[in-house]
């Protein structure tokens, strides 16, 4: 008699069709998951963050360089040379020099000489990337690396 | 036995033709109302149809066509859109000339570039007055709450649509639309810079790196962006379409203000029979025999009240599909589509400004990327989407503005919404925001307080306001949609003709500075 201890057992029909849905859609869930994973590559295809910005011996203080093939601002002084990237940190436009500093043509942040925020939307100050030199004796930038505000290369 | 063996075989082929068209077109010519109906009923393309249908519906005052107007739109954009795809190449060293070459070499390829865009402006336009008119019509309600989420779901494909579209053409607008596209979908990183979080938790790189396909634009999100505009989106947006139409039949057709006929599923029509305007809602009561019977000025409204579709609806829509076309076909003579100068990954325009229709959101993201351009359009979308679901009242549906307490909402919110807005572009454009005070500042106020979420924020609050005010949640579902409207127009307006280079505000094009 079925009761608490006795449960009525689930009817073989119910079992085996409950399984077939059950497989079902493990089988969907889990192919969908594994497809998911196809738009991320593993590796991303694009140029390294590394490039050479020119000989180091061009870098006399008061040599100011833009690099408008990676958007890079190169700037020689008497404490060494400092690169700050020219995205703009609010969406990746790329922030024109102006008069007080620089201004980006998207939705207006501008910046101080530095990169410092001086107004609009963008959430942090440019960037200073990292510098060091290449064998050859020219100077190399790296995008991926951020270095702090007023820290200059010195070879 | 063979010659009449043959002869018969004869005798098939020379009915042929006859029998051929017996069995494509079932039921005779359709001569009559009852051929007609039965052809709408019994054809593939046809029977989304109802046999009959109301007078209401056909008023232009209903539904001003907008509807159908969409789907000719769309139409007229999966014909043209194939037409361009013949010539079309998503790279991004060929993607540029293969545009110059539809413009300039391609017989018919400027007027058939031009009708492409000119459908797709007028499809993000209609889409909207489509909108407005269903909530302003209260069609929305009882049984239609759905089919309200569903235009929601074809609203964003809309302009997700027009947003993957402008990119392939590969100019200066498509490249800045991209980057600062991707990079809004990266934004939740400012949150989580603002909040000091590892490295690991940046979820918006993730999300960036979904879209490109690399952590830069380039040929992957070129790619990515077509598949989405040509194949993604179609297949999702089709059987969306399908949905939204088999749902207006199923919901008992046009909502109108009283009257019962063709109940097309279970407990369908009989929810605005019971629903009386609450002006008139003490002056007169009818039972439900009264209703049913029809003898009274509310009722009447029976099945023989009812219009064959074949001729009426049928005509109308040929009518609205003619003019959607000849606006397209006129558009596109007199106005070419237009192509920026080839993507240059140095320098952006100066200003660069997103299609008409993203100004307004162009005019948040000015004041923070997370706020404009993720958290208030989520707000937007899920807040409009929601409506049937928090205003629930029995209304009298197809009435404009529901009567006259309606009317008087509906003015004060415009006038509040204006307010509103102006002074959210007015302060930050004469006084400066936080960051100008306060230089020092912690991004993660500015993130909470900044003039778009303020902006959002004062809607909601005005609508909770009136909701108290009028013990009414349809009123409150007034002033939040017309709130919606006004700051949409207003912060359009705005990024649209006064804003110039560097985004700063000019009062008219002619005071920008020459360089
Ligand atoms: C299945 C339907 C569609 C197909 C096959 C299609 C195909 C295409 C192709 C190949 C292009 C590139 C040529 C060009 O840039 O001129 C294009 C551009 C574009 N599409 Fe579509 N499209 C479809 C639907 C839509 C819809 C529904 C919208 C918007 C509501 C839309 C908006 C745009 C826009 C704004 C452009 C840029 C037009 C231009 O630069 O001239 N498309 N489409
Ligand atoms: S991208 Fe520079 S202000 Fe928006």
């Amino acid at each position: 008699m079925p009761g608490r201890l006795e449960p009525d057992p689930l009817p073989r029909r119910d079992f085996l069709g409950l399984a077939g849905w059950w497989a079902a859609g493990v089988a969907i869930i889990g192919s969908v998951l594994g497809m998911a994973r196809l738009p991320k590559p593993r590796v991303l295809p694009e140029a390294s963050a590394r490039f050479r910005a020119g000989k180091l011996d061009e870098f006399t203080p008061g040599v100011v360089k833009t690099d408008h093939e990676h958007n890079v601002r190169l700037v020689a002084t008497e404490d060494g040379i400092a690169a700050m990237s020219l995205v703009c940190t609010h969406l990746g436009c790329i922030v024109g020099e102006s008069s007080e500093g620089f201004l980006c043509p998207c939705h207006g942040s501008r910046f101080d000489q530095d990169g410092n925020v001086i107004g609009g939307p963008a959430p942090r100050s440019l960037p200073w990337l990292a510098l060091s030199q290449a064998a050859d004796g020219s100077l190399v930038v790296d995008k991926g690396k951020e270095v702090p505000q007023g820290e200059f290369f010195v070879a | 036995m063979a010659s009449s063996g043959l002869g018969m075989f004869f005798q098939n082929l020379k009915e042929l033709p006859r029998n051929f068209r017996g069995s494509l077109i079932r039921h005779g010519a359709p001569t009559s109302d009852r051929t007609r109906s039965q052809a709408v009923f019994g054809n593939f393309f046809l029977h989304i149809h109802a046999t009959r249908t109301h007078p209401h519906s056909l008023r232009l005052t209903t539904t001003w066509g907008l509807g159908v107007s969409l789907i000719s739109q769309f139409i007229i954009l999966v014909v043209t859109g194939i037409l361009l795809m013949v010539y079309y190449k998503p790279s991004v060293d060929l993607a540029y000339d293969s545009i110059k070459d539809i413009q300039y070499i391609v017989p018919t390829g400027r007027f058939i570039r031009n009708i492409h865009r000119w459908a797709a402006h007028l499809m993000v336009a209609f889409i909207i007055l489509h909108m407005a008119r269903v909530f302003y019509t209260a069609a929305y309600k009882g049984p239609r709450a759905f089919n309200w989420v569903a235009g929601m779901v074809l609203f964003v494909l809309t302009l997700m649509f027009s947003f993957t579209g402008y990119l392939l053409p590969w100019d200066q607008l498509a490249f800045w639309a991209i980057t600062i596209g991707a990079n809004i979908a990266a934004s939740p990183n400012e949150l989580a810079h603002a909040l000091g979080l590892p490295q690991s938790l940046y979820i918006g790189n993730i999300q960036k790196e979904l879209l490109l396909g690399a952590s830069t634009v380039g040929q992957e999100a070129l790619v990515r962006f077509y598949l989405f505009h040509v194949m993604l989106l179609p297949a999702v947006f089709l059987p969306i379409l399908g949905v939204h139409m088999w749902r207006i039949r199923k919901d008992g057709g046009m909502a109108r203000p009283e009257g019962n006929p063709t109940p097309a599923g279970k407990g369908v029509g009989t929810m605005e029979a019971r629903a009386i305007a609450p002006e008139e809602a003490g002056a007169k009561t009818y039972g439900l025999m009264a209703v049913v019977q029809g003898k009274s000025a509310h009722t009447g409204k029976d099945i023989d009240e009812t219009v064959p579709s074949w001729p009426y609806l049928l005509r109308a829509e040929l009518l609205v599909f003619m003019a959607t076309m000849l606006l397209c076909v006129a558009l596109g003579l007199l106005v070419d589509a237009p192509l920026a100068e080839l993507a240059n990954p140095a320098v952006p325009e100066n200003p660069a400004k997103a299609p008409w229709y993203f100004l307004g959101l162009q005019e948040m993201v000015a004041y923070s990327a997370l706020v404009g351009g993720i958290i208030v359009p989520s707000i937007v979308v899920i807040g409009l989407g929601l409506i049937p679901y928090l205003d629930r009242e029995k209304e009298p549906a197809g009435v404009w503005f529901s009567g006259r307490r309606g009317r008087r909402v509906l003015t004060s919110s415009v006038i509040f919404a204006t307010i509103a807005a102006v002074t959210s572009v007015a302060v930050p454009v004469k006084f400066g925001w936080l960051r100008n005070w306060f230089p020092d500042i912690s991004q993660l106020i500015i993130i909470v307080f900044n003039p778009g979420s303020l902006l959002t924020a004062a809607y909601a609050l005005w609508s909770v306001f009136i909701i108290q005010k009028t013990r009414s949640t349809r009123l409150g579902a007034i002033a939040l949609f017309t709130c919606f409207l006004v700051g949409f127009v207003i912060l359009t307006y705005v990024g649209t003709y006064l804003r110039g280079p560097n985004w700063a505000f000019f009062w008219s094009k002619a005071d920008w500075p020459v360089h």
